[in-house]
Order: C-alpha cells, then structure tokens, then sequence
C-alpha cells in the first residue's frame, strides 16, 4: 500500500515537466509565431493609436519573457483570462463545452472498447482462419477511413436515405436543454429530474457521433487486443485451464482477455489523444456543440485568448486522463509500482 | 542475351510469385498497397491527360448533375466536374504529405540519432519535450499551426511535419539505443573512430530500415491530417484544388441528397491512405518485424 501511495506521488509529481513543456509549446505556437493578433482582430486597417491601446490593454506591448511569465502565472491560478471579441472570461465559454465533449469521447471509447477488444479477441481466437483475415482487414482499413468522412457518410445513410436518426446536434427542438441543464452533462441531468423523454432524445442524439468516433479507433484496438491476447493465449495457465476441463469461451475470455486487458489500459492512455483529434472533428461532422467547435469558431475569430485556453485545457484534459490511467494500472497490475 | 519484354515480364511475375511463397500475406499485402500508390502517383503525374474536363471550368456540365455518362462522378454546385478534381486533388495531397513526410524524417531521424546516441542532459531534454508533443493530440496543434501560420500550402506542409517529428524521434532514438551497445561499435570506438564516424557509418546504416518503414506509414498520417485541415477550412487558398476541401464543400448538399459530392473525395482520401499504410505494413514485416510491436 505505501509503495502504491508512492508510485501515484512519484507519476503526479512527473506531470509537472510536461505539462510545463506542452504549455511552453502552446505559448510559442500562439504568441511567439508570426502574425500579430490585435491587427488581426481589428482588421488590418485600424489606426495605430488604437493598436497601441488593445495591445496596452492585452499585456501585448511587455517583453516576451514577461509574458510568459504572467502567462505561466495565470494558467497556474487556473485562471484563463478573457475573450478578445466577447465580453466573456474564456472559461465561461469552455465551461458549457467541456461537458458536451467528454460525453462524446466517454460514449466514443464506450463504442472503441466493445468493438475493438470483442473483436481482436475474437481474431486471436480464431487465428489463421478466414475471420481473423477479415478482422485484421477491418482493422486497417478502418484506421484508413477518415473520422469525418465516416460521419459523413453515416449521417448520408442514417440520416438522410433511411431517415432513422438525428444527423446533427446534441438534442431535438423539442427538448430545451436549459429546462434541465444542471451539470452539462445531459444524461445525468435528465436522469438527475427524472425527464425520460428528454433523455431518449438525447440518447438518439448521441448514437451516430459516438458510432463514429469509437469505430475510428476500434482498428487500433482490434490489431492491439489480437497481438495481446495471441501472446496471452499462448501461456502456461491458459494451457493449464484447457485441461482442467474448462469451456472454451471461459478460458478465451475470462481467463485469456482478463490478463490481456492489462496492457490495453495503458495504451488506452496513449489514444486519448487521438481521441481528442477524433472528436474535435467528429464534433466538426455532427455540428455537436463541444470544446473542438470552440476552437475552430475562435480560430475563424482570431480570438487568440480563447484559441490558448482551450489548448491548455486539452493539454490538462491528456495529463489528468494518462495519469488516472497509469495509477490505475498499478491498482490492476502490482507489478508496475516501484 | 536478347531483350524480350514478355520473358522479362514472367521473370516478374514469377520472381513476385517466389517473394509471395517466402514471405506469405505480408507480401501480397506491400504489393497491394504498391499497386493503390502506384496507381494514384500516376494518376497525379497525367492528370492533364486524364481529366476529361478543367477542375476550375464552371461551365463543365449543368449544376449538381448526378453521375452519368458525360460526368462519370457527376458535378458540383459551381459546375465543375467532380472527375476532373478528382484527379487534380490527388496533386495537392500526395505533395503535401509527401513534402511534410520528408521535412518529419530529416528532422526527425538527425535529433533521434543525437539524442540516443549523446544521451545525458541534452537526450533528457530531448526525450521528455518530444514525449510531451507525443501525448498531444497532433491534429489539435496542427490546427493552431496552420491557424497561425495563415493559408497556403507550405503552412500546412509545416503543421503536418511538426505532429509526426516525436513519433520517428522515438523510434530512430530506441534503435539507436539498441545499435549502440552493439560489439562492432564498440569495436569501432575501440580503434579509435571518431563519434561522428561512429554514427554516420555504423549506426545510421542500421537505422535506414526503421525510417523507410516509418516514412512510408508517416506519408499515410500525413494524408489523414492534411485532409482534416483543408475539411476543417484552414490551410489552402479556394483556388487549389483540394479533396478536403471538395469535401467540406460537398458537405452541404448532404441533407438534400447530392451523396457524390461527399463519397468521391472521402473514398479517394481512404483509399490512398490505406495504399501507404499496407505498403508500410508490409515493409515493416519483412525488413523489421518486430518494429511495429513497440
């Protein structure tokens, strides 16, 4: 238990240097770089009196260094300052967005998981068969598939030839999310007042944008899942509960992909980030009003405040996620704390 | 000996016959994804040939025509025929992934060798900075790349290059790890090879394998990202002619029932994708097969 306590220290402690490098990286990218943000926000043309004012006013004119010092100081206090075209602090605006996206990548790996682990079981199971062909055929050509393509292409089908399901945003017409809207995240909320209705709704909403995401990156989890469990398959124990009598199904998947469940956690870990990138353009697809959305409409804007706090707050979103992973690794797996 | 071309055909075929009966699917596997590549650079290189129609023409056909006999794919709301950019667009992207999948490699492969191979504070450095980048999702800072940088296609070529410069530091850096505690290494610093020697003509050489397999998939990302950023509307100016791009446009039809719009573009960006990430594969299981298992 203290080596667990002081394994879990030791991981947070080493979130502190790349968090410090990811938010370096975002300060250069967005300040460092050329092009000049207040010019840009009031149109090229504004006299330079009033440039020298906005720039006053944004901490633009101090050195460099003294930016990001401020900069540093400021992400620390969590504080994101505000929007340059809203009366808005940025957090205002992220707050009723982060929700909307971490349904999305919740329900997103929901999909990942049943699909991919089910299925590269299944191909290492069945190793050298036909069906292991088509799974591991599956698996690459799916990672090939664009994820906004395969939105598009699902709301084509879905949503426009079979008319089955809603093709773009978080809930019907009829359904006002602000008669419910508590924590952000509507499941809870419409479960937390009991409304049925307004959570099917929801639901309908919901399928094809996380069908999406999650088969984008079931391929990675099909050849993942396949490679774990061939070596798994391959042990002792599984030999050992074959002849003890067992079913077969029990053996492959209790015994054989409980313990290959290990290592998939951990590269679940190393695919939040492609999870990030797929929603954001999932969200793109499905007009799903989350953080991705926020980006790009404030990208369009040249609101360079709102572009940077929401940066930092994927990059805070990929260390808590790969952190909580890694510690719960350790709880699974004792052979990872030292 | 005299030259015959069918003779010379059959040895082909048959010497691809004996590489297939050596290395099983994976070969049949880099000869498919050889084949899509192949196919699609050609169609890129004679695409004045090929393209009944001029991709900018707006008087091609009538607007938002279905796929029929004058317009095999149909035409968009401009008039233009899908074909024609069709063939056109595969210019835009091969160049970009391409260039942007060069510009990784160099970069990439030069600060792997160092790092790995120096080790001490400037690897520590090294490794937890392109670590960091790593666990970023690349798409999203290639999105504040391209943003930054304005339009234009040597901005995105740089936003492409930049995501995937940790992913060949990585590997470059862990081979030359392994390579270097090897016995004709040290055999060579033991007669005296100066360290610049010593990584240029005894480890680099071993590295080669690894970055062709890297190259060939990383060119596969690179297509993927380039098309997400001309989707999501930064990087090119309107008058390239970009499957993204085509794709975004197409987009709008959608809820109206124009699906050539949309199926065209994506199923070319799948499938070129898929030609250089099965001609890694492949690659990766012949010359390295352990490499893609780390």
């Amino acid at each position: 238990m203290k080596n667990l306590l002081r394994y879990i220290l030791t991981r947070t402690l080493l979130t502190i240097p790349m968090l410090f490098i990811l938010l370096t990286i975002v300060f250069v990218v967005i300040r460092v770089m050329p092009g000049d943000p207040v010019s840009a926000m009031l149109g090229g043309h504004a006299p330079d009196k009033v440039i020298e004012a906005k720039k006053v006013e944004l901490g633009l004119n101090k050195p460099l260094l003294a930016q990001y010092g401020s900069y540093l100081l400021q992400v620390a206090r969590l504080d994101l300052g505000g929007s340059m075209i809203f009366k808005q602090r940025v957090w205002e605006a992220i707050e009723d967005k982060l929700p909307a996206t971490i349904e999305l990548a919740f329900f997103g790996m929901l999909v990942t998981i049943l699909v991919g682990v089910t299925l590269g079981a299944y191909a290492a199971d069945h190793r050298r068969t036909g069906r292991d062909y088509a799974i591991r055929i599956y698996g690459i050509v799916i990672y090939c598939i664009p994820v906004f393509w395969l939105g598009l292409m699902f709301q084509m089908i879905f949503g426009v030839w079979l008319d089955l399901l809603p093709i773009a945003g978080r809930t019907g017409p009829r359904v006002f999310a602000s008669t419910f809207e508590m924590t952000g995240f509507y499941i809870l909320d419409t479960l937390l007042i009991w409304d049925l209705e307004a959570l099917k709704d929801i639901l309908v909403h919901l399928i094809l944008p996380s069908l999406t995401l999650g088969l984008m990156l079931s391929g990675i989890f099909v050849r993942l899942t396949r490679a774990n469990m061939l070596d798994v398959l391959r042990s002792d124990y599984i030999l050992a509960a074959e002849a003890r009598g067992l079913r077969h199904g029990k053996v492959v998947y209790k015994h054989g992909l409980m313990n290959a469940f290990v290592p998939i956690l951990t590269m679940m870990g190393l695919q939040v980030s492609l999870l990030m990138a797929g929603a954001m353009l999932t969200e793109t697809t499905f007009s799903w009003p989350g953080m991705g959305r926020l980006l790009l409409e404030r990208i369009y804007l040249r609101d360079y405040p709102t572009i940077q706090g929401v940066i930092v707050v994927f990059a805070l979103m990929v260390a808590f996620i790969s952190l909580i992973v890694d510690v719960i690794y350790a709880l699974v797996d004792p052979r990872v704390r030292y | 000996m005299r030259y015959s071309p069918s003779s010379n055909l059959g040895k082909v075929i048959g010497s691809l016959a004996r590489m297939g009966r050596r290395y099983g699917a994976e070969w049949w596997i880099l000869v498919a994804g050889g084949l899509i590549v192949g196919g699609i650079i050609l169609m890129a290189l004679l695409a004045p040939l090929l393209a009944p129609f001029d991709p900018h023409d707006q008087a091609a056909g009538p607007q938002l025509s279905p796929p029929g006999r004058a317009h095999p794919l149909g035409t968009d709301n401009l008039q233009r025929d899908v074909l024609s950019r069709i063939i056109f667009g595969a210019r835009t992207i091969l160049g970009v992934a391409i260039m942007a999948a060069i510009v990784t490699s160099l970069v990439g492969t030069i600060t792997g060798l160092v790092s790995g191979f120096s080790g001490g504070v400037l690897d520590k450095i090294l490794s937890l900075t392109m670590d960091s980048v790593y666990s970023f999702p690349g798409l999203i800072l290639a999105v504040a790349f391209a943003a930054m940088l304005g339009p234009g296609i040597a901005s995105i070529t740089i936003a492409v290059a930049v995501v995937y410069i940790p992913t060949y530091f990585r590997l470059v850096r862990g081979q030359t790890l392994t390579i270097k505690e090897e016995l004709y290494v040290e055999a060579a610093r033991a007669i005296g090879a100066p360290p610049r020697v010593v990584l240029g003509k005894y480890i680099f050489p071993n590295v080669i394998a690894t970055t062709v397999v890297v190259f060939t998939m990383s060119v596969g990302d690179a297509i993927m990202i380039e098309a997400a950023l001309t989707y999501l509307g930064l990087g090119l100016p309107p008058d390239v002619v970009d499957w993204g791009m085509d794709l975004a446009m197409g987009k709008k039809f959608l809820p109206s029932g124009q699906w050539w719009l949309i199926t065209f573009p994506g199923a070319m960006i799948s499938l070129l994708a898929l030609g250089f990430t099965m001609l890694g594969e492949g690659l990766a299981e012949i010359l390295n097969p352990r490499l893609l298992e780390r």
